[in-house]
């Protein structure tokens, strides 16, 4: 009982440590690969190639005044950054990172949980995220960040819809919600990414709206809101949003790759650990990709179109799945 | 650690009534203004009620500081009004003072002049283009472009010694001679031009998120531009094919086979392809000078009452000394009168009224600047858009505020 307590804390510590060292290092990888694609350089002065940049930006942002305007709710504007980091840690407890090892003669599997239901875990903590922008841009008291607040909801309520429906098929080919078991089903069928290829096209649309960049980066919106819901943020809860949005970028990118790139698996010359972070990888780069290349949507329009293209798509994919799934096709 | 502060916002005032609309202003401090415009916006959730212009932030008094210069030196204010395109500012001016004074400018300079026209023409598009496309949240193409633009600069710079506020056009002609291989460069440059802008157009081209963006936005009737002196690109993208250099040539504009781009829907969409077109008919333009400009020749004009006196007799010979003196320290009278001359830059019209009492020194100078005119559109143009329309709308003004505030 104390191992497997001691085991579990360690995994979550490692976790933790995994995701936000990710985070501090994707900061810096963002921005080289954004200077590449910008024909610039990027941070590359302080350490080799910029290495210790995050640690610089980490010791400048606790360094800095903490700032809280008069008119802001002061409970609403400090919970607002907790609930954001919170969601965007807490999902990655049930996505499955490696093949189950065996040590101390115990088998420990690499995830903190495994429930049955591990999907809808996944979906409902992601989705809290959001609560984290709104009540932020509401309880600081300006305008810019309300109208901030506001579009997140509007987006959230725009893509989360198509976000669910468009991973139901692959519950009906792997029959588990188990996100270790869709994993192990993957094995068994293959990656389901090309027999779902268009919810798998849909799932990352809406990953990145989830995740708030851009072409969805509408609630911060720089050139027009200004940075929208964390505009009177500073210092670490300026920060924490950050954090939020960067771990978010992961974990959605763990999503993809668990549900339609066969999780850990891969050829056996590297470690099934391995080749998960490699696909999260090349996920993380296609963000970043199309961050530094396309426009930003106009709210009303991520509306029209995910009410109007994503849902009924990802509607009629998952019926058809469905037929096939039962043998009426 | 750093310790929670409170710092005094704006907290509602109490006993105001709530009303159904949102005040926002945008700017002056804004990522999105391009400078120090202010809009103040009100809102019905994020449908735009009414936006007005708030300007003024960059007042600079130019207009008033020319009063006491004299007309060569009221040259270098020209530049610093748009700065993205110097070049047509100080044309306007010189041509206004030449006009007055009936100088005759000989040909190589005129061409010259409308070498740099088109360059600059071309650079203040590219700038406009990359940060249109960064206002509507695409970050890299504005690196790209600032990247061609580069190259053009340098040939100012080569040309002129620097790369923003050249001056290099005088009155009587232009400042120094072209340097060596100066058209070369100019011809590489042209070899470039399609490729580069072909790769840009397809960042943008057939792009559904920047059409839906930009097409039926913001759009201003053929009736409206006119009501509100608007020139330039928006004007044409409104449908009528008004271009002073087709309509009241000036600098040997006539002898140049160009196309005036047109576009009769008025929106944003319509203007983006305007200015895009604009640019292929400028580097036609540029082609031509390639064959027009001598390598050597007269680039300033023989009255002596203007030009200064050539390098090698001021050392030897005492009225040269004594007139390049005066020249340069008292300048040079023009006659009693009134003119104005416009020329097409790249945002519009862009004139210069002076009126003269015989001295060295305008008594009144006064600029036609086209953003200052184009700007009174935003209200008409954001009317129940979007706050993102708005931002659509700042950028396809094209303004740069030294144009506005003078």
């Amino acid at each position: 009982m104390i191992l497997q307590i001691a085991i579990l804390v360690v995994k979550i510590l490692l976790l933790v440590g995994i995701l936000l060292g990710g985070f501090a290092y994707l900061s810096l990888v963002e921005r080289r690969l954004l200077g590449f694609f910008q024909l610039r350089l990027g941070p590359n002065r302080v350490g080799p190639e910029g290495l210790l940049q995050p640690i610089a930006d980490a010791i400048k942002m606790m360094l800095k005044e903490d700032l809280m305007p008069l008119g802001a709710d002061p409970w609403v504007f400090r919970m607002a950054p907790v609930i954001a980091g919170f969601a965007a840690l807490s999902v990655d407890a049930v996505i499955p990172f490696g093949a189950p090892i065996h040590l101390f003669g115990q088998t420990i599997t690499l995830d903190i949980a495994n429930p049955d239901i591990g999907l809808l875990i996944a979906f409902a903590l992601s989705s809290l995220g959001v609560y984290g922008l709104v009540l932020g841009g509401w309880a600081s008291q300006n305008k810019y960040s309300l109208l901030g607040g506001i579009r997140a909801t509007a987006q959230i309520i725009s893509y989360e819809l198509a976000m669910g429906l468009s991973v139901m098929g692959v519950l009906l080919m792997a029959h588990t919600a188990n996100l270790e078991g869709i994993v192990l089903a993957q094995r068994a069928h293959g990656w389901f990414w090309l027999p779902q290829i268009l919810p798998f096209l849909i799932y990352t649309t809406t990953a990145i709206a989830e995740t708030n960049r851009t072409p969805f980066d509408l609630p911060e919106a720089e050139s027009e809101l200004v940075a929208g819901y964390h505009t009177e943020y500073s210092g670490m809860r300026f920060a924490l949003f950050y954090v939020a949005e960067y771990i978010n970028v992961i974990t959605q990118c763990g999503l993809i790759v668990t549900l339609f790139f066969g999780g850990w698996l891969g050829p056996s010359f590297l470690p099934p650990i391995i080749w998960y972070f490699i696909k999260v990888g090349i996920g993380v780069f296609v963000f970043i990709w199309i961050r530094a290349t396309l426009p930003r949507f106009r709210y009303d329009k991520l509306m029209s179109f995910g009410w109007k293209v994503l849902l009924p798509a990802a509607f009629v994919y998952f019926l058809g799945t469905a037929a096939f799934v039962s043998g009426v096709l | 650690m750093a310790s929670e502060t409170q710092v005094v916002n704006h907290k509602p005032e109490a006993g105001v009534s709530p009303s159904d609309t949102m005040v926002i202003n945008i700017g002056p401090q804004h990522p999105a203004t391009h400078g120090v415009l202010r809009v103040r916006l009100e809102l019905d959730g994020e449908r735009v009620v009414r936006a007005e212009p708030v300007i003024g932030y960059l007042h600079t008094g130019f207009e008033k500081s020319a009063e006491t210069m004299t007309y060569q030196q009221c040259n270098t204010l020209t530049d610093r009004l748009d700065y993205l395109a110097p070049m047509t500012n100080n044309l306007a001016y010189v041509l206004a003072v030449e006009k007055l004074m009936g100088i005759e400018v000989p040909k190589r300079a005129q061409y010259i002049r409308v070498m740099f026209a088109e360059l600059t023409r071309i650079a203040s598009h590219l700038v406009w283009l990359g940060t249109h496309l960064m206002d509507m949240g695409a970050m890299s193409p504005f690196f790209y472009m600032l990247r061609e633009r580069e190259v053009i600069l340098d040939l100012i710079e080569a040309a002129s010694g620097v790369r923003m506020n050249p001056s290099y056009f005088r009155v009587g002609g232009i400042a120094y001679d072209l340097p060596e291989g100066f058209m070369n460069k100019l011809g590489d440059f042209l070899k470039d031009f399609p490729r580069w802008m072909k790769m840009y157009r397809n960042l943008f081209e057939d792009n559904p998120l920047i059409s839906e963006r930009l097409k039926g936005i913001n759009v201003l009737s053929q009736e409206g531009c006119l009501a509100h002196s608007v020139t330039g690109p928006m004007l044409r993208g409104s449908g009528l094919a008004l271009d002073l250099r087709r309509s009241a040539p000036y600098s040997s504009y006539e002898e140049f086979e160009f196309e005036v781009p047109t576009r009769s829907e008025g929106d944003s969409f319509a203007r983006l392809w305007v200015r895009v077109d604009e640019m292929y008919q400028s580097a036609k333009i540029l082609e031509q000078c390639l064959d027009k400009i001598t390598p050597q020749g007269v680039y300033m004009t023989s009255d002596g009452k203007v030009a200064l006196p050539p390098r090698d007799q001021i050392y030897g010979d005492m009225e040269a000394l004594i007139h390049q003196f005066k020249l340069v320290t008292a300048g040079f009278p023009v006659p009693a009168g009134e003119v104005y001359q416009g020329v097409e830059g790249p945002r519009g019209e862009m004139g210069f009224y002076l009126v003269c009492d015989g001295g060295p020194r305008p008594y009144r100078w006064r600029a036609r600047t086209p953003s200052f005119y184009n700007l009174q559109t935003l209200p008409v143009m954001c009317e129940d858009g979007l706050v993102a329309d708005v931002i659509v709308a700042i950028g396809s003004v094209d303004i740069v505020l030294g144009d506005v505030d003078k």
